[in-house]
């Protein structure tokens, strides 16, 4: 849902409405609309999530209305409505994964992070949460981190200790 | 060795590369298509090979493609369904991150067989590093100009673009997709009309899986009579298996349609058989859509013979006693693995992906995901068991897209062959916590045809 925030206006940059107006071209003559999905995806990479001020103007430049980016914004899983920790986490729960120890990855991370499904650290630097399946079933468990979406697979404790440790040195 | 005709170079070292690609004959059926071929001569050499759709259906493509209107001066379109999200199956991400060219060279082909100009591969968002892989592949195909205007100097014009999708399982629906292409939520259309006659943005539209489109690569460069005695009567070819769950070697294999589905379990060239020593237990065959089967019948069918990995075998003594070959999602199940879990967590998921645009689909994939939640708790009623058969055959052919039928036939099937066990959870819910039902009769002799069919 829609959260409630300071309302900030924010300006996209130079570089940002660049790239917009190259995905427009990709599709024919009044049918901007189609480039929504692949917007929403820059706007998040650039703001770690996507507010409702960010969709406002999305909305003003593909001249349509506000309502059709909400509501496209909120029907698709990969779009934060609300601000997540600096990495985010995200642990494939669905049944290939849980066959060969997917619970216990998360109940791992969870224990890790000290933090709730779904709940960011105090230090604002994480959070987490299961998806569905990854299309990666054979390399289960898996987990992906966002806005680049590498890949992790074959999860261990100590694999996910790891990663941690190494996404904790890039902070 | 089985033959190979998609997987053949795939570990020759930078075959992602337009250049060392192409050195190992990469974009060949191009060359072929466009300099010696009609687009219609290209629809007949599929037709011929005997392809069937890779996403799931099965549908013959070469038929497929010939339904699509062709009305005067409107656009047509062909749209690569990347959405790869069915729970067990993972060969168009292997495919697209080690072999892109293939997907591309699959693409122009296909594009010229049916008269697009423009043409999109939907990929699903979480794979941004195969959308970027394919930016880079088509980037280099352009370059060395097989994309663009008057490719190869036939005329032919070709625009390729990669479109994200934002992570829904629904929008692998072809009709979903394209609505999401749209820029819209995923909701499927009611049809007809088929996207064949309007598809996206109203304009005939042709969707087909990554497989799919990579299968026309070797059909136009050795023939369709030659792709065509590849395979198993009516399954033709080859077909990517992505296998899981507890085998010794998961991964994704390139089988000859028709190979014994033992064999791919046990066999050092496929999955090696299962994991740490153990029995198994059960397999779902296709993606987690198509019906569970108990370990002596995914090996035999209810005659006693041997079941193999083709779309006949798979689907042979209906849903009472077969399954099918889905998108050829094989998920292995071991001895310790609990069906109540994993049919609640099916459910669950399910739930999740309905885009709630029908009520029984909506209601009844939450209701089905409830009940078996109190089931594998311990909080399950005897009369529970029923009332799933129950929601699940009243969701079942309900529905506006087949995702209802999808999320109804896994607990419908999970009942049907392992009820005993289901009954257990609620008879000793207390040791169901705490250990599994295990193995029981499921690696003996097949059950008599009669008991499989009372159930
Ligand atoms: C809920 C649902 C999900 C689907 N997901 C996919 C998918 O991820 N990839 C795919 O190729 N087909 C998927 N399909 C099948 C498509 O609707 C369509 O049949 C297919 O893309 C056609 O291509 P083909 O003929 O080459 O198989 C799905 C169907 C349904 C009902
Ligand atoms: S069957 Fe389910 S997913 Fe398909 S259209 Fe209806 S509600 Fe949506
Ligand atoms: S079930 Fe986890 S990647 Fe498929």
């Amino acid at each position: 849902m829609l959260s409630v925030t300071e309302h900030k206006e924010i300006e996209f940059s130079a570089n940002l409405i660049s790239k917009f107006e190259e995905i427009v071209t990709r599709y024919p003559e009044g049918k901007q609309k189609s480039a929504l999905l692949p917007i929403l995806h820059l706007v998040q990479a650039e703001y770690g999530w996507v507010s409702p001020e960010a969709m406002d103007k999305i909305a003003a430049f593909l001249q349509i209305q506000a309502i059709e980016v909400y509501e496209v914004a909120t029907f698709y899983t990969m779009f934060f409505m609300r601000p997540q920790g600096k990495f985010v986490l995200e642990v494939c729960r669905t049944g290939p994964c849980c066959l060969v120890g997917a619970e216990k990855i998360m109940h791992h991370i969870e224990k890790t992070l000290g933090v709730k499904e779904g709940e960011v650290t105090a230090d604002g630097n994480f959070s987490w949460r299961g998806v569905e399946c990854l299309a990666a079933c054979g390399m289960a468990p898996v987990l992906q981190i966002g806005p680049e979406y590498t890949f992790h697979e074959n999860l261990t404790e100590e694999s996910v200790d790891k990663l941690i440790e190494n996404l904790k040195n890039k902070i | 060795m089985a033959r190979k005709l998609l997987l053949e170079n795939i570990n020759v070292p930078g075959i992602h590369t337009f250049d060392v690609y192409r050195q190992h004959g990469g974009y060949r059926s191009v060359e072929k298509a466009l300099k010696t071929m009609t687009p219609d001569a290209v629809v007949e050499e599929v037709k011929t090979s005997g392809l069937r759709g890779r996403g799931g259906a099965g549908f013959p493509t070469g038929m497929k493609w010939s339904f699509l209107a062709k009305p005067e001066g409107i656009e047509r379109y062909l749209v690569c369904n990347a959405d790869e999200s069915e729970p067990g199956t993972f060969k168009d991400r292997y495919l697209m991150t080690h072999i892109p060219h293939l997907l591309i060279e699959g693409m122009i082909v296909s594009s010229f067989a049916l008269g697009a100009k423009t043409s999109y591969i939907y990929v699903r968002g979480e794979m941004m590093p195969q959308i970027r892989i394919l930016e880079r592949a088509i980037a280099e195909a352009k370059n060395a100009g097989f994309l663009g205007k008057n490719i190869l100097g036939s005329g032919y014009d070709l625009e390729l673009y990669v479109q994200p999708g934002g992570g829904a399982y629904i929008c692998g629906e072809e009709t979903a997709l394209i609505e999401s292409l749209e820029g819209k939520r995923g909701n499927p259309r009611i049809k007809p009309p088929f996207p064949a006659i309007s598809g996206v943005w109203a304009c005939p539209t042709v969707v087909n899986n990554v497989e799919t489109i990579a299968a026309v690569v070797p059909i136009i460069n050795d023939g369709g009579e030659e792709y065509s005695k590849v395979g198993n009567g009516r399954s033709t070819g080859t077909k990517l298996i992505s296998a899981s769950g507890n085998l010794n070697k998961p991964g994704v294999y390139e089988i000859e349609l028709g190979l014994p589905v033992e064999e791919f379990i046990y066999s050092e060239e496929y999955c090696g058989g299962i994991a740490n020593g153990k029995r198994l237990k059960a397999v779902v065959a296709g993606g987690s859509s198509v019906p569970i089967l108990p370990a002596n019948l995914i090996l035999k069918t209810i005659n006693g013979q041997p079941r193999l990995m083709s779309y006949e075998s798979l689907s042979d003594g209906g849903f009472q006693t077969g399954s099918m070959l889905g998108s050829g999602g094989f998920i292995a199940f071991d001895e310790d693995q609990c069906i109540v879990r994993n049919t609640w967590n099916f459910a669950r998921f399910y739930h999740h992906e309905s885009c709630g645009q029908c009520s029984p689909c909506r209601e009844g994939t939450g209701w089905m995901e409830k009940v078996l939640h109190n089931l594998e708790n311990g909080h399950g009623k005897m009369s529970d068991i029923d009332l799933l058969v129950d929601v699940s055959k009243k969701i079942e052919g309900n529905t506006i897209c087949p995702l209802g039928d999808a999320a109804a036939w896994p607990v419908a099937s999970a009942i049907r062959h392992f009820r005993d066990e289901f009954e257990w959870h609620i008879t000793n819910s207390k040791t169901a916590m705490e250990q599994n039902y295990g193995l029981a009769k499921y690696a003996d002799p097949l059950p008599k045809l009669e008991e499989a069919i009372q159930n």
